[in-house]
């Protein structure tokens, strides 16, 4: 058998491999109006995990029979570049992805106003150029300002963090190396002014006291990114001219 | 226009109505809100199987096989047995489901399954491997949904778990550097944990156990929480579209746990209760 190294991820004054204290997320960005051919775009940066979301609509629902008689239909299509990850992941729609979208998808449902668009689609692409953990929670912040951004109607922008536990600690916005040595991971979406939970995962174990203590932590890190989009949004508008004012 | 968030006409007719019954802890089919339907547990019931089991959950019938074979670890993992599973949401089991390789909620079904035994760290997979890094046993569970009332979450985590349980695997031995079978000997996995998964539908603040089709129509939103043990959840998966209130997360949790406590008892003394497919 080979020896192992065990390195120890949190040090013994509570101090995480990168520096980080326990309840301590990564460095943020979060821009809106990023791309200009979509109708709405925002860009998410987490540390090294970088994401550009895209909405493309309200349009004319394809294919026709999907259509929705009394809502719009919501489109969502979270995919990770082939240079993202170590290694080169195949350019196709994985398994992963394929239920990732679909959670995604569902988080947002809850929070766009469908029903103000009747027999329509509304498209959402979210891409992942750089993944280092945290891509879906990001994903999810990217494409609730990009929804914003394109001024379609929704009843709280929600925003996304995964909490970890390592080495028996819970731990905000875990890194990569967190996230594939430690023992859970727990992706969670908020819409924190409608106080309701939007996506809900968990990878790994944990006990209850211990998934009370994940989600609090959660709460208090989605309460930050939550600023900084409405931020990302005032900016955007601040020097915003509508067309025919210049 | 519709009003934000109502549903079309019949659904929210159901809504309302199941919404009227929960308050006063009644259901359509009888139940009490945190009540399973009733639940017939059966192994080996695939002879050309490793390992196989039949659960019928009120109306959904879920039905898995184990196999078993030789294989390359995965790069992360040179010291682990592999696991992969498949779920299938067959045609034959609702006019919900059409012919077709498998969709999203399939692809999702497929992926708790996973999550449920993997994170448990069900199977202790370092005992699996003949020659680390080159040849370990692969574990392949197919999970067949044959008739589909609501909920094929809890049936189909129940029926891997007791067709694993229940797997008698072929022997490999490592003569002179290679794998070889022993055709005269088959053993069972090892097993450290009984994994079990609890679906909770949620009709605003108002919680139901184990939805059937009807009422998974007209809910809100649902979880699938996967207990490892009496204390430990090893996956959640808030699953259909809508929120969950933060205020009903902690009976969330507390009724899950009972229910997972009373589903692990029924596994445990199914196992090994040999039946026919029928």
């Amino acid at each position: 058998m080979l020896e192992r190294v065990e390195h120890r991820l949190i040090t013994e004054d509570g101090r995480r491999i990168d520096g980080r204290a326990l309840d301590e997320m990564r460095p943020v960005r979060i821009e809106a109006g990023v791309l200009d051919r979509s109708d709405g775009s925002a860009y998410v940066e987490m540390g090294k995990t970088k994401i550009y979301a895209a909405v493309y609509g309200p349009k004319e629902a394809h294919p026709r029979h999907l259509a929705q008689p009394h809502k719009a239909i919501l489109n969502c299509r979270y995919h990770m570049a082939a240079f993202s990850v170590e290694g080169r992941k195949a350019p196709g729609m994985t398994r992963r992805e394929i239920e990732l979208s679909k959670v995604i998808r569902e988080a947002l449902e809850s929070i766009v106003i469908l029903e103000e668009f009747p027999r329509s689609a509304i498209d959402i692409f979210i891409e992942v150029i750089q993944a280092d953990a945290g891509t879906r929670t990001a994903g999810i912040t990217a494409a609730s300002l990009a929804l914003a951004d394109a001024g379609i109607p929704i009843l709280d922008l929600c925003a996304g963090i995964a909490v970890g536990k390592v080495e028996g600690r819970i731990v905000l916005d875990p890194s990569e190396e967190e996230d594939k040595k430690g023992e859970a991971d727990m992706p969670v979406a908020m819409a924190p002014r409608m106080g309701s939970i939007v996506l809900l995962q968990l990878n790994g174990r944990m006990t209850s006291s211990e998934f009370v203590e994940a989600l609090n932590l959660a709460k208090k890190g989605i309460g930050v990114l939550y600023e900084l989009q409405r931020k990302a949004l005032g900016k955007k508008f601040a020097t915003f001219t509508p067309v025919g004012e210049e | 226009m519709y009003r934000i968030g109502e549903k079309p006409y019949p659904t929210k007719i159901m809504h309302d109505k199941l919404y009227e019954l929960i308050l006063r802890g009644e259901r359509l089919d009888g139940r009490g809100p945190y009540q399973y339907r009733p639940l017939e547990l059966k192994t080996s019931i695939i002879e050309k199987a490793d390992g196989s089991a039949m659960v019928n959950l009120g109306g959904t019938k879920i039905i898995a096989g184990v196999k078993t074979s030789l294989g390359q670890p995965y790069p992360d993992t040179p010291e682990q047995a592999n696991i992969v599973v498949n779920a299938e949401l067959l045609p034959l089991a609702s006019s919900f489901f059409e012919p077709g390789p498998p969709d999203e909620r399939a692809i999702e079904l497929a992926r708790v399954v996973d999550r449920c035994i993997r994170e448990s760290k069900m199977i202790e997979l370092e005992k699996l491997v003949y020659i680390p890094g080159r040849s370990v046993l692969v574990i392949y569970i197919d999970v067949y949904v044959l008739d589909y009332d609501g909920n094929y979450f809890d049936p189909s985590v129940l029926a891997s778990v007791a067709a694993l349980a229940t797997a008698k695997i072929p022997l490999y031995e490592v003569k002179n550097g290679e794998v070889v079978l022993n055709p005269d000997i088959r053993s069972s996995l090892p097993i450290r944990k009984f994994p079990v998964s609890v679906t909770i539908g949620l009709l605003g603040d108002k919680i139901l156990v184990d939805p059937t089709s009807l009422e998974e129509s007209a809910i809100d939103t649902s979880v699938v929480i996967g207990w490892s043990d009496e204390d430990e959840m090893a996956a959640i998966q808030k699953n259909l579209q809508g929120f969950i209130q933060m205020s009903v997360m902690d009976e969330i949790i507390r009724v899950s746990r009972e229910r997972s406590i009373e589903l692990r008892t029924k596994l445990m003394e199914a196992i090994g209760r040999v039946g026919t497919p029928i």
